[in-house]
């Protein structure tokens, strides 16, 4: 069983109320960062920890917090990114309505951290029930005097406010986020400057994922160094991944990072195998951004290597055999999934979600989907499947945000993989309508690699 | 940090002051190395970046940090380092992507040049003669959307807009209060006023100016002529809003429309005001200063200057006289 630091007490009974949560050790590491730390030790615990971001880039968290500017006489924000919108990604939501309180704890000590005196959860608009239980919780955590003024008698002060979004998934972008939270339409911003220099209001800001401040709790509570014992080199701690598709036990999971990747599927202990007795075709390892990979390449790496559960070990092979940890949406496909429909799908969410600020993506990824759409139902070319690559590549590396290139990857990467059946579409638009493709050879043992000649 | 900042753009060396844009230090060397710019506007604040045009390829970062950036970036809104290089021109990938982007402005774009009035001063026809592919690859129907009419004197053809944000910057920054935006998202956004509310106010008709297509145009001259029959001529009147320097657009002795004066980016030097846009129509109002200037390679210069037939505005104006004298002269000769 491996170590659980986030949902350790997450089957406790009404462990959403202050009280239960207080009585299993919760609010513990804010006493402890308080009463006993400074804002510096703070950051430098977090930066041993070796925490990277768990909303999909997997940026270093400490390393982002220790570039925050601290001008004099300007305020800096901490906002929590809460916008999860990604699909296949649904742990924050899970956290957000199990254990509210952990995210409140992670917020005031890393809003203390960072000398913050005003913080912002940013919540997609869909999720009214969580907004509703984190400002309940909210309430709770102020009532007994760890938010407001003075909290636990040490001179800080700490308001913490939760704000609806409009239900955009652009708005999880960090800088559009902030425009929204400033009331704006929320347009990614041109960068530079970054966040950290000029964010919310123009103030130094720190956006971070629910998870990634969730996580501060357990750093604090334990010694970043304790947390850094789990995983496996650059990939410490433990990370909560939304297992979904065709799984005996799709859900949320903390794993402990390093997990190999066969085990998270077939081990009882996580998704117990593909469900129906069926066999697995292929996995979009971290959420619908990135590349999709066929059976072969995801529990072993082209050099034959298991693949686990880290940030290094998913993207090896680069683009060509990898793909990404992203933010932890593990979604696997059976035999009987079809792969062009779901590319089609995932093209379609990006050009609905696409803000339209800059012409590659606004123009580039409607053109995708039509294409798509167009090969799903058998009245493609076969050009169309170049076609598809070169506006991929058209958009990937040209935008503004990296939305542009989060809609070119599953494209680029599907038809990389599996190229046959998109030409199968063309070749038979009779049965594609009837019947899918299968399993083909995507399942098998891959060929030795070549030893490199010295 | 010093107070010159040394660059090279395709090789060619310039100097210009920190804080300058790759673009700007293009601009200042001139000629085939600016990028284009279809979104970028220097005088409004905020604008560009969007329509990615612009791209370029840094290939060293600069004296201190020589590492070339990974990806390309918009010249209009990246500030040059000391030492830094660029390639425009010179950088197959950049002219890869450009022809890429000019193919995604072109996707949606209704191609109806011959009916609009924009055609031959449309900054996206110059940019897709210079940069476009022959031929589409795009088979779907296009977008479309109904014309509207914001106020009386402007129209809006949202079908040929680019989303530039040209426009809205203008509203934001030059009128006193903005009354259009944008609605809705990705390429379904579309330039809107609020629930359709005329844009009245003095210095609304700037967007037209400012619009690099024929997006939004100047009802007082819609289908009156095509750009390169009319005479472009320069001329200022005492006007107590704006500056009052303009160019009249005249065909024979006939004033069709007014706009602000353009400079080779096809910008404005200064806005200028609807009473000098929309209601100063005659030549008595104005003080005509000469020709207007324009590049050979314009479609606008094919009709005038280089013909036997000057305009009758000529013959009648002093001034004009003065700067068309060689012409008048062949004229009169023959
Ligand atoms: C289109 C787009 C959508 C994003 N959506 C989310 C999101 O819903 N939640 C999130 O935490 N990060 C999201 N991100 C990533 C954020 O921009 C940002 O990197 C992240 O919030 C940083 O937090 P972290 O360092 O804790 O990972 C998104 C990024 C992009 C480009
Ligand atoms: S890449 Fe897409 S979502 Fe991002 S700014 Fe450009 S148009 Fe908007
Ligand atoms: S209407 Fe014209 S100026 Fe406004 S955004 Fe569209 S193209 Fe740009
Ligand atoms: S001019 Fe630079 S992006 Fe449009």
């Amino acid at each position: 069983m491996g170590r659980k630091l986030l949902l350790e007490h997450i089957n406790v009974p009404n462990i959403n109320t202050f009280d239960v949560y207080r009585s299993k050790g919760g609010y513990a590491a804010v006493e402890k960062a308080l009463k006993t730390l400074s804002p510096e030790d703070i950051v430098e615990e977090v930066k041993k920890s070796g925490l990277r971001g768990r909303g999909g880039a997997g940026f270093p968290t400490g390393m982002k917090w220790s570039f925050l500017a601290k001008p004099e006489g300007k305020p800096r924000y901490l906002v929590c990114n809460a916008d999860e919108s990604e699909p296949g990604t649904f742990k924050d939501r899970f956290l957000m309505t199990k254990i509210p309180h952990l995210l409140i704890e992670g917020m005031i000590i890393g809003s203390f951290a960072l000398g913050a005196k005003t913080s912002y959860i940013y919540v997609r608009g869909e999720m009214m029930p969580q907004i509703r239980i984190l400002e309940k919780a909210i309430a709770e955590a102020r009532n007994a005097g760890f938010l407001g003024k003075n909290i636990l008698g040490t001179g800080y002060d700490l308001e913490l406010y939760v704000q609806p979004g409009g239900g955009a998934y652009i708005c999880g972008e960090e800088t559009a986020l902030i425009e929204s939270l400033e009331g704006k339409r929320g347009n990614p911003r041109i960068k530079p400057p970054f966040p950290a220099i000029a964010g919310l209001w123009g103030c130094p800001t720190v956006v971070n994922n629910v998870e990634s401040i969730a996580a501060v709790v357990p750093i604090i509570r334990d010694g970043g160094e304790e947390y850094a014992k789990i995983g496996v080199g650059r990939s410490t701690g433990t990370k909560l991944i939304s297992a979904s598709g065709n799984l005996v036990k799709p859900g949320i999971y903390e794993i402990e990072l390093g997990v190999p990747v066969e085990e998270f599927i077939y081990s009882d202990e996580y998704c117990g195998g593909i469900a129906n007795g069926k066999r697995l075709k292929a996995v979009v390892a971290g959420g619908s951004s990135v590349p999709i990979l066929p059976a072969n390449l995801i529990n072993k790496t082209i050099n034959q290597e298991a693949r686990l559960m880290t940030y290094e070990s998913l993207s090896d092979g680069g683009f060509a055999t990898g793909s990404m940890m992203g933010s932890g949406g593990f979604i696997a496909f059976d035999e009987d999934q079809c792969i062009v429909r779901n590319t089609w799908n995932f093209a379609r969410f990006y050009h609905h979600e696409s803000c339209g600020q800059c012409s590659p993506c606004r123009e580039g990824t409607g053109w995708m989907e039509k294409v798509l759409h167009r090969l799903e139902y058998g009245h493609g070319k076969l050009s169309d499947i170049d076609l598809l690559v070169d506006v991929s590549r058209k958009i990937e590396g040209n935008t503004i945000c990296p939305l542009g290139d989060a809609a070119a990857w599953p494209v680029a990467s599907a038809i990389r993989h599996f190229r046959d059946e998109f030409e199968w579409h063309v070749t038979e638009p009779k049965f594609c309508l009837q019947r899918n493709y299968g399993l083909a050879h995507y399942a098998d043992p891959l060929p030795k690699p070549e030893p490199v000649a010295v | 940090m010093s107070e010159i900042v040394k660059v090279s753009i395709d090789g060619i060396p310039v100097e210009v002051a920190p804080g300058t844009t790759i673009l700007n230090a293009a601009r200042q060397i001139g000629g085939d190395v600016v990028p284009p710019a279809m979104c970028y506007y220097s005088k409004l604040e905020g604008s560009g970046g969007k329509c990615r045009t612009c791209l370029v390829k840094v290939s060293k970062g600069s004296e201190k940090d020589p590492r070339p950036m990974p990806k390309l970036v918009a010249s209009c809104r990246t500030t040059v380092m000391d030492g830094m290089e660029v390639q425009n021109i010179t950088s197959p990938e950049v002219i890869e992507a450009r022809k890429g982007i000019v193919e995604m402005l072109l996707i949606n774009h209704p191609l109806d040049c011959p009916v609009c009035d924009q055609a031959g001063e449309c900054s996206l026809q110059d940019l897709a003669y210079e940069h476009g592919a022959a031929k589409t690859r795009y088979e779907f129907e296009r977008r479309k959307f109904e014309r509207v009419d914001i106020g009386d004197k402007i129209q809006l053809h949202m079908t040929r807009c680019i989303l530039c944000y040209r426009c809205v910057f203008v509203a934001d920054q030059i009128t006193d209060h903005r009354i259009h935006g944008i609605l809705n998202r990705g390429d379904h956004s579309e330039i809107s006023t609020y629930i359709h509310q005329a844009v009245d106010n003095d210095f609304s008709g700037n967007v037209i100016d400012v619009c690099p297509v024929g997006a939004l145009t100047d009802k007082t001259f819609r289908f009156k002529n095509r750009v390169w029959f009319t005479k472009p001529v320069e001329a200022h009147r005492d006007c107590d809003k704006c500056c009052g320097k303009v160019t009249l657009w005249y065909k024979g002795e006939d004033v069709l429309r007014v706009t602000g004066r353009k400079d080779a980016y096809g910008e404005v030097e200064e806005f200028i005001c609807n009473t000098c846009r929309f209601e100063q129509k005659k030549t008595a109002d104005w003080v005509i200063e000469g020709p207007r200037n324009v590049s050979n390679d314009s479609v606008i210069s094919s009709n005038h200057y280089g013909s036997l037939n000057l305009p009758p505005v000529v013959k009648k104006n002093l001034a004009l006289q003065e700067s068309n004298k060689e012409q008048l002269e062949r004229f009169t000769r023959l």
